[in-house]
C-alpha cells in the first residue's frame, strides 16, 4: 500500500484538487513549483538555519517516568510545545513563508482555529517584512484570546468570520475567498494537511520533521528508531502528519490517530470525523467529512479550537480506510482530565489539542516493555482560562 | 429535442439577459413562481442556485440566501420535486448550478438523469475539475443532453480557455473580475482588454459574462464584450424588498433592460 501522494494529488482515493476556476491558477502554480522549490540547496539551507535558531529545533524526546509509571509502559513525548510560538504549527510556516517569498508573493493570508497557526503565520510574516491576514472563527476568537492579542502584537489583521458555526471551516471559507478575491499579490499558508492538492503534501513535508526527528532521537536513547506506538491528535492532521510521516512504511509501528469527540460521538455534539464522516469534498479536497444525508457540511464541535473542524486532511482518510492507522476519539471531559494528569505528574501543561493525544494512552493497553511516542503539539498556556474555568482554580 | 440553450443563442444575438436566483429563497416554495416571472418579464436564461452550506466562490449576498434556503428546507429531491412539470408551463433554458458535494451525495448518475426527465437544459458545478469532468462524467451529460458550463477568469491561460471550450457546449461563463459573487466596482465592468482578448480567439461557444453585474450599466457594457451578462447576487437583493414577489421581480428587470 502506498501512503504517500501520487502524482494526481491523491491519497487512495482521497485527495485532489477540487477548486472553483478562480483558484487554478494559484493552486497550479504551487503544484508546478513546490517540489522544485523545496529541493533546492539554498531553500533547504534557509529552513533549516530557521528551525535550529529560530524555531529552537531539534525539540527534545522527552521520557515522561512518571506518566510511563502511571501507564505501566515506556512513554516519549515529543515537545512540539518547545518550539518557539508554543505548537508545531510553525514548522510549516517557516516553510511556507519561503515558499512565498520564491513565488515572489508580498500579502500573506491564513485561517486559524486554536490560533496557534495564526500566530505562527503572524510570526513569520514578521520576521520577513511582509504583510498578515488571519480569519478566525467569532467563536474561537473568544475563547483563544492570548492568541488573538498575540498576533495583533506582531502587526497581523485579524478578521473574524461570523457565517455558520464561527469556527475553524468558517474561517478557512473566509481565507480561501480572500485568496479568489487577491489571485495575483497573495499566498495562503494553510494550517494543516488539508485544502486542495499540493497543500496536503506539502504542509505533511514541512511537517516530516518531527518524526525525522523522533526516529534519531529514539535510536539514541533505545537502540531503535521504531516505537511500537506513534499517538499523534488530528484536527486537520498536520501534526499527526509529521509524526507519522517517516513511518508510514513501517507497519510494525502502529499509527494512532486521535480525534476530538467533543461531548460524545454520539451527541451530536462532536468532532470525530472518521467515526461520524462519510466521503465529501470540503476546503478543496475529496476527503471524511461530517454532513448530512444531502451533502450539506455538519457543524462540529470539541472543546478544543483546534480540533474543531468536520473534516480530516486526505492522508488520515486513507490512512483510516486503508487501517493503517487506528482512530480513538476522546470526549471533553477526557482530554481534561489528561491535561490533569500531565501537568501534576510531569509538570507540563499541554494544549487542548496535544491533551487528547495523551487521554488515548489508556485505550492503548501497552504492554510493559513497549515504546509509545506522544506528539505533544503544543502548551496550553491558550487555553489557561477554560482550565482556571474548568477545574474551579479562580481564586484559590 | 434540441438543447434550449443551443437554440436560444442561435436565435439571439445579443443582449442575453441570464438571471441566477438561490432555489428556497426567500421561501421555499418560490422556485417555480420566480422561473415564472422572469420568463415573463423577458429573461432569457435562468440558473437555478442549489444552496451549499460552504460556498467558496460566493460573496455576502449569495451566502445569506443559501443559508435561508437551507433554513426552509431546500434540498435537491425537494427541488427536483417542484421543477417536475415545469416545461409544460415554460420552455425557458434551465441550468442548475451548485457546489460538487451535495451532487455527489445525490449521486451524479442519479442527478443528471433526473434533471434530464425535468428538462433541464445545463448544470454549472464551479467546484468540478475540468479533468475529472472529461474522465468521469462527459460522456453522461452528453447521454442526457446537458450543456456542462465551465467558468474562465481573467487569469485563465489562452491555453486553457481552448480547452476549455472544446469540453463545453452551451456558453463560456466569463468570470468577469477575480473576485467572488457580488463583487462590484461602481459602475464600471473593467477588464475590458480580457473580455477582448477572450473575444477574438474564435472559441465555438459564446461567452457570458458575470460576477459584479448589478444594474443596468454594468449589464449593457457587459453586453457590449460578449452576447449577454448574469446577474445573481443583485436579484437575490431585489428578492429581499418589501413587495410581492412580481412586484420585487418585475420593477428589477425592468430597470436592467430598459
Ligand atoms: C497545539 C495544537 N495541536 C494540534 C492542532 C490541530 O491541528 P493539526 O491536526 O493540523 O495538527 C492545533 C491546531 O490549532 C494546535 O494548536
Amino acid at each position: 500500500m502506498n501512503y504517500n501522494v501520487d502524482d494526481n494529488g491523491f491519497y487512495g482515493k482521497f485527495g485532489g484538487a477540487y477548486v472553483p476556476e478562480m483558484l487554478y491558477q494559484n493552486v497550479e502554480e504551487l503544484r508546478q513549483n513546490y517540489l522544485k522549490i523545496m529541493a533546492e540547496p539554498e531553500f533547504q539551507e534557509e529552513m533549516q538555519l530557521l528551525l535550529k535558531d529560530y524555531v529552537g529545533r531539534p525539540t527534545p524526546l522527552y521520557f515522561a517516568k512518571r506518566l510511563s509509571e502511571k501507564y505501566n509502559t515506556n512513554i516519549y513525548l515529543k515537545r512540539e510545545d518547545l518550539n518557539h510560538t508554543g505548537a508545531h504549527k510553525i514548522n510549516n510556516t517557516v516553510g511556507q513563508i519561503l515558499m512565498a517569498k520564491r513565488l515572489g508573493k508580498k500579502r500573506i493570508i491564513a485561517e486559524t482555529g486554536a490560533g496557534q497557526h495564526g500566530v505562527a503565520t503572524a510570526t513569520v510574516c514578521a520576521l520577513m517584512g511582509l504583510e498578515c491576514i488571519v480569519y478566525m472563527g467569532e467563536v474561537d476568537i473568544e475563547r483563544q484570546a492570548p492568541n488573538v492579542a498575540r498576533m495583533k502584537m506582531l502587526g497581523a489583521t485579524v478578521v473574524p468570520a461570523t457565517s455558520g458555526s464561527k469556527t475553524l471551516k468558517d474561517a478557512t471559507n473566509e481565507a480561501i475567498r480572500d485568496w479568489i478575491n487577491n489571485p495575483e499579490d497573495t499566498y495562503y499558508i494553510i494550517g494543516s494537511v488539508v485544502g486542495p492538492h499540493p497543500y496536503p503534501d506539502m504542509v505533511a513535508r514541512f511537517q516530516s520533521v518531527i518524526s525525522e526527528e523522533i526516529k534519531a532521537q529514539l535510536k539514541e536513547k533505545t537502540g531503535t528508531e521504531n516505537p511500537d506506538y506513534v499517538v499523534a491528535c488530528v484536527g486537520g492532521g498536520s501534526n499527526a502528519a509529521g509524526a507519522f510521516y517517516h513511518y508510514l512504511d513501517t507497519p510494525e509501528v502502529k499509527l494512532v490517530a486521535v480525534e476530538a469527540a467533543g461531548l460524545g460521538v454520539d451527541s451530536g455534539e462532536s468532532a470525530a470525523t472518521s467515526v461520524l464522516g462519510r466521503e465529501g469534498i470540503i476546503h478543496g479536497s475529496r476527503t471524511l467529512l461530517m454532513q448530512t444525508e444531502d451533502g450539506q457540511v455538519t457543524e462540529p464541535y470539541s472543546i478544543s479550537a483546534g480540533l474543531d473542524y468536520p473534516g480530516v486532511g486526505p492522508l488520515h482518510a486513507h490512512l483510516h480506510q486503508s487501517g493503517r492507522a487506528i482512530f480513538e476519539s476522546i470526549t471533553d471531559d477526557e482530554a481534561l482530565q489528561a491535561v490533569l494528569e500531565l501537568t501534576r505528574l510531569e509538570g507540563i501543561i499541554p494544549a487542548l489539542e496535544s491533551a487528547h493525544a495523551l487521554a488515548a494512552l489508556g485505550r492503548i493497553g501497552a504492554k510493559p516493555d513497549e515504546v509509545i511516542v506522544v506528539n505533544l503539539s503544543g502548551r496550553g498556556d491558550k487555553d489557561l482560562t477554560t482550565y482556571l474555568d474548568r477545574f474551579e482554580l479562580h481564586g484559590k | 429535442m434540441e438543447n434550449r440553450i443551443k437554440a436560444l443563442f442561435e436565435q439571439k444575438l445579443q443582449g442575453l439577459l441570464s438571471v441566477y436566483f438561490t432555489a428556497g429563497y426567500p421561501n421555499l416554495e418560490d422556485s417555480v413562481p420566480i422561473i415564472l416571472e422572469l420568463e415573463k418579464n423577458g429573461v432569457d436564461l435562468i440558473e437555478v442556485g442549489m444552496p451549499f452550506s460552504d460556498p467558496l466562490a460566493d460573496g455576502p449576498t449569495i451566502q445569506q440566501s443559501s443559508e435561508v434556503a437551507l433554513r426552509n428546507g431546500m434540498t435537491i429531491p425537494k427541488l427536483f420535486e417542484q421543477l417536475k412539470g415545469i416545461r409544460q408551463h415554460t420552455q425557458i433554458p434551465l441550468v442548475l448550478m451548485g457546489y460538487l458535494n451535495p451532487v455527489m451525495q445525490y449521486g451524479m448518475d442519479r442527478f443528471l438523469q433526473k434533471a434530464k426527465e425535468i428538462g433541464i437544459d445545463g448544470i454549472i458545478l464551479p467546484d468540478l475539475p475540468l479533468s475529472d469532468y472529461v474522465r468521469e462524467y462527459k460522456a453522461m451529460f452528453e447521454q442526457n443532453n446537458l450543456s456542462k458550463i465551465f467558468l474562465i477568469t481573467p487569469h485563465t491561460p489562452e491555453q486553457r480557455i481552448r480547452e476549455i471550450d472544446s469540453h463545453t457546449n452551451g456558453f463560456v461563463y466569463m468570470v468577469s473580475s477575480a473576485s467572488v459573487t457580488g463583487s462590484t466596482n461602481g459602475n464600471a465592468v473593467v477588464n475590458t482588454d480580457y473580455f477582448e482578448r477572450v473575444g477574438q480567439m474564435g472559441l465555438r461557444n459564446p461567452g457570458m459574462i458575470g460576477f459584479g453585474i448589478h444594474n443596468r450599466d454594468t449589464f449593457s457594457q457587459a453586453c457590449n464584450h460578449a452576447r449577454g451578462a448574469i446577474i445573481g447576487s443583485a436579484f437575490i437583493k431585489a428578492l429581499a424588498q418589501e413587495g410581492s414577489l412580481q412586484q420585487n421581480i418585475q420593477t428589477f428587470i425592468q430597470s436592467i433592460k430598459q
